[in-house]
């Protein structure tokens, strides 16, 4: 017997989700009403003055908001018990929101490419017919993408507050679809992103029915999709517990496409190499960001009680994560495939420091927590990244971007600035202390090691060497190989771009020199709330 | 706060220099060299021979990991950072010209980055919380990375490359280690970093053994030892002399620092058990660095190959744990850094003007350059082991121990002596005398007044080595209690 009643919406503790939402509506009323000149303005100070909003909006509520059942964690289930606003909820709100401000500046750099935007004029247009060269010579451009974008960071809030399957499966497609489209919209070398597009959409798809799948077990096995429910069939251990081990083995498989873990990782470097740098620069900060948060919650909230069978699994896809990313970075010869392998890479240390889950009374006083360790490593990987990506954007020829990384010789002459700071992000993925890529290596496999996998951390130091071998490739062909041709030549960003990768250059070095406030940060975030 | 500005004082100086005008750059970054000294000698004559870490200063630093900014020196410290102030202004003297020449990457970036690794070598020997040794260990990588790939012969940019991945896996085999510290910290209730309170935990003999390997690994890269020094020959065959002389007669040391402060200072039982392996690897590389040092055509490449014999016999010392043996050590640290700078700094100005690096292209220097000979000679006389030169007494003193070890261990160390002639004398020989160059420039006033004060020191050490020992018997004394090795009085 189910009855309806009507839930009862938390509008403060939800404003900066709503207002992000509100704000991607309102975006396409201007596509439809504000005339075409003025639309590229508007959008984008539209979203700007959104995502600010939203980012204050975040802190506002942290600061109020209530310990939770009287427990060490803070936060409150709005919508009827369907979004978490907890403590990890709001960091990685707050993280998303920062990332998304660095996304749109790079959506909106005109600067770079002639006075256009990086993606294309007409959409519609098939490549190379008279209707592109049409839409290029009357310098058309697609304002809708900031709306899309907007779309997609309501996804990648939603995703890892949500609090029962139904809602995640809401969030994981809202999230999804735009960025799909995003992929396919690339000025240059169209053909390519077209088929990065498609390639994401149908993987991402057959992923989504994976997700739904294991929703539709683990509901048979819990009897509900709400995740407290869950943990506590769990815990009551009531049910066939191989619907649930199924179940969670197919809820894995779509969250882990997302994140782009081994052996679900295929999609990433075609998908990286096509779709538009901005798109890139986003999508790989952003999406894995929100996806972790999902994994988390999903893992630690609703099958916390059941780690004994989860944490296995986790292990093996941690090593080949880590592994198999690096080792296949190696080989790429195009710097966005290389950025692509290594995120994957980049997954795999992410993994080790969520398979680090142990019980509170496990703890010494004061020790890093594995959502703290995560939420860190998160937060230098989408800064890193997004520097990284827009660094990217700026070297070119006279076909568009220049990927080929040996024809980045010679870099480190032509624009000092560039090649240091693009080095300075290369040495934080790796991991070298003095940038936050080591801070966050330090904490991930602190907690991993403290619950006893020992066999993870070592095969993370090992795939940390076999990567760091190759960033330092890169750092040696920009630096020291003589240049091929007339070398490669940088293109002068707009205020835009160019305080994207101050700002991500910034934010890696002081949290590598001091990552205090934010490790506290993200203690003070605590636990995730049932 | 004297530890802090003697680290700043050079990095400060690395900025600097950095920005300022070409004309005056070097002198800039001469100045901040001269100034560190100073700095340093201020710190020497406030430390106390008596031993224990002093000038300590600890400031959290990242509370949620225990780390700490936690400076102090021991005996060995202060040691190491004396070596390492004195030796950079005299690598700035001598890449004053070369630095600037074609092909090469310009004087003010060699300056600033040799500064930059000034300060943060520094920071390592000062450091007394792990997690900051870790920190500026890897720190030093980069600026090192930066003047091998940016100053010297042809193909320096692959053996930068060899350089800094294999310090970058030993870094990162030691991190798996360092982490493993604070676990252990955290499961005896106090998550911390610091070297005293680790020092104060009984970690259990298996779990000990597994972190000792990773530091091991690390330190064993770093000084280098056999089988995991072939980064060595080619890194000195391609960087400037100048550049060699900052990675093997000061960064190297970091590799038999660790090994004192943390295998032995914070694994005492595991050191023990692994001494039996670690005493053959030291043998092998006294042994086979020699051997292979007599076979190069390469004056660069063969100083940097007699390292590895040297560096054997100063983990040889270090692990026949007796005080003897660990007092030749680390006064052999000390003379390999002096002897072995003298070395490639003269093969440096000899290149220069030979044009060649090849031993076997050379000949008859000495004719007519005898002063460049003769620095030459007390080079050579000192990496075999001349009585007289200071090298004599620490080989002794190591080989000494040795022999009380087990004298199978002594036997072996021993022929290293007659090798180290080999090498050196022949060297000497087919560069310095017989036919050949003729009319070889010798030194000038600059390059002898930069060769002086090390040969100087080598003479002055090998006959009173007694201020050295003074300090650093406390550090043995105290190290070997730690260890829990019984022991007769301090020294020979």
């Amino acid at each position: 017997m189910i009855e309806f009643s009507k839930p009862s919406i938390e509008y403060f503790e939800l404003w900066p989700l709503l207002l992000v939402f509100g704000v991607a509506c309102l975006g396409v009323v201007v596509e439809a009403f504000v005339p075409r000149a003025l639309r590229y303005l508007t959008q984008v100070v539209l979203a700007l003055v959104g995502l600010a909003g939203a980012l204050v909006g975040v802190v506002l509520v942290a600061r109020d908001v209530k310990t939770y059942d009287d427990g060490a964690a803070r936060g409150v289930l709005a919508v009827g018990g369907t979004v978490a606003v907890d403590g990890p909820s709001l960091f990685i709100w707050g993280l998303v929101l920062a990332l998304g401000i660095g996304g749109i500046l790079l959506f909106a750099e005109r600067h770079l490419d002639g006075g256009l935007s990086a993606f294309a004029g007409q959409a519609s247009a098939v490549p190379g017919t008279d209707a592109e060269t049409a839409a290029v010579a009357a310098q058309r451009e697609h304002t809708e993408i900031y709306p899309l974008m907007m779309f997609a960071v309501f996804g990648m809030m939603l995703f890892p507050a949500a609090n029962d399957l139904l809602t995640m499966f809401v969030g994981l497609e809202v999230l999804s679809l735009p960025l799909y489209l995003l992929c396919g919209l690339a000025r240059r070398r169209r053909l390519l992103s077209q088929e990065a597009a498609l390639k994401y959409f149908l993987l991402g798809a057959f992923s989504s029915g994976f997700f739904l799948y294991g929703a539709a077990l683990l509901y048979g096995y819990a009897g509900s999709m709400d995740f407290a429910a869950i943990n506590e069939a769990v815990r009551n251990d009531v049910g066939s517990n191989s619907l649930l081990l199924i179940g969670t083995g197919l809820l894995s498989v779509g969250l882990l496409f997302k994140v782009g873990a081994v052996p679900f990782q295929a999609w990433t470097p075609d998908v990286y190499q096509g779709a538009p740098t901005p798109v890139t620069a986003f999508m790989a900060a952003g999406t894995k960001v929100a996806a972790f948060g999902a994994i988390m919650r999903l893992f630690y909230v609703a099958l916390g009680a059941d780690r004994w069978s989860w944490q296995p699994m986790m292990w093996i896809i941690a090593v080949l994560s880590m592994v198999v990313g690096a080792a296949l970075a190696i080989t790429q010869s195009d710097i966005k495939r290389l950025l692509a392998y290594s995120s994957v890479a980049h997954t795999g240390f992410i993994l080790t420091g969520v398979l680090g889950l142990q019980a509170s009374d496990q703890l010494a006083v004061g020790e890093i927590t594995s959502v703290q360790a995560v939420l860190f490593y998160l937060t230098t990987y989408g800064f890193a990244t997004l520097g990284a990506f827009a660094v990217v954007s700026l070297v070119r020829d006279a076909g568009g971007e220049m990927t080929a990384i040996d024809r980045w010789a010679g870099l480190g002459k032509e624009s000092p600035v560039v090649a240091a700071v693009f080095a300075f992000f290369l040495l934080a993925m790796a991991g070298i202390p003095l940038t936050s890529g080591f801070v966050g290596k330090l904490a991930v496999f602190s907690v991993a090691l403290a619950a006893g996998a020992w066999p993870v951390v070592v095969a993370a130091v090992l795939a940390s060497i076999v990567a760091a071998f190759l960033y330092i490739k890169v750092i040696k062909v920009m630096y020291f190989d003589e240049p091929v041709g007339d070398g490669p030549s940088v293109a002068y960003p707009s205020v835009l771009t160019a305080t994207t990768i101050a700002v991500g250059a910034a934010v890696t070095l002081v949290l590598g020199v001091l990552p205090g406030p934010v490790l506290d940060l993200a203690a003070v975030a605590g636990e995730f709330i049932r | 706060m004297i530890l802090t500005i003697l680290i700043l004082l050079p990095l400060v100086g690395a900025v600097v220099t950095a920005f300022s005008p070409h004309a005056v750059a070097r002198l800039v970054g001469l100045g901040f060299s001269g100034a560190t000294l100073v700095a340093a000698v201020v710190a020497a004559v406030q430390y106390q021979a008596d031993g224990g870490m002093q000038l300590t200063e600890t400031y959290s630093w990242i509370d949620s990991l225990g780390v700490h900014y936690a400076l102090g020196v021991d005996g060995l410290g202060i040691l190491m950072v004396l070596l390492t102030v004195v030796l950079v202004p005299i690598v700035l003297l001598a890449g004053w010209r070369e630095s600037d020449a074609p092909g090469n990457n310009g004087a003010k970036a060699f300056f600033a980055w040799t500064l930059a690794l000034e300060a943060m070598s520094l920071a390592v020997f000062t450091a007394t919380d792990v997690l900051l040794f870790y920190v500026v260990f890897e720190a030093t990588l980069i600026p090192a990375y930066f003047l091998i790939g940016g100053f010297g012969r042809s193909g320096r940019g692959r053996a930068a490359t060899k350089f800094l991945i294999y310090q970058l896996a030993g870094g990162l085999v030691m991190l798996a280690s360092v982490i493993g510290l604070y676990v252990v910290s955290a499961n005896d209730g106090n998550p911390s970093f610091l070297l005293s309170d680790l020092a104060a935990i009984d970690i259990d003999p298996i779990t000990q053994r597994w972190l000792f390997v990773g530091f091991f690994i690390a330190f064993a890269i770093k000084a280098p030892m056999f089988p995991v020094h072939t980064w060595l020959a080619d890194t000195t065959e391609k960087a400037t002399p100048g550049t060699s002389v900052l990675l093997v007669c000061i960064l190297d040391k970091i590799g038999t620092f660790g090994m004192l402060r943390f295998c032995l200072g914070l694994l005492p039982d595991a050191s023990q058990w692994a001494t039996p392996v670690v005493v053959v690897l030291a043998l092998i590389s006294i042994i086979y660095g020699a051997l292979v040092a007599i076979g190069q055509d390469d004056v660069l490449r063969l100083i940097g190959l007699t390292s590895l014999s040297h560096f054997g016999f100063i983990v040889l010392g270090i692990f026949v744990f007796s005080s003897t043996g660990g007092t030749g050590a680390i006064l052999y640290m000390v003379n390999h850094g002096i002897a072995t700078a003298l070395m490639f700094l003269v093969a440096g100005f000899l290149i220069r003007r030979t044009g060649t690096a090849s031993i076997r292209e050379m000949g008859g220097v000495e004719k007519s350059a005898p002063v460049l000979a003769g620095f030459f000679l007390v080079g050579g006389l000192a990496a075999c082991g001349l009585p007289g030169l200071s090298p004599f007494v620490s080989e002794m003193m190591v080989i000494i121990a040795a022999f009380d070890h087990h004298w199978l261990v002594g036997a072996v160390a021993v022929l290293a002596i007659v090798l180290a002639a080999f090498y050196a004398l022949w060297m000497y020989q087919r560069t310095m005398t017989g036919p050949g160059l003729s009319a070889v420039e010798d030194l000038d006033r600059r390059e002898v007044g930069i060769l002086a004060p090390l040969a100087l020191a080598l003479v002055l050490f090998g006959f009173f080595p007694m201020p050295l020992l003074d300090v650093i018997n406390p550090v043995v004394h105290d190290t070997l209690a730690g260890v829990g090795v019984a022991q007769e009085a301090g020294q020979q």
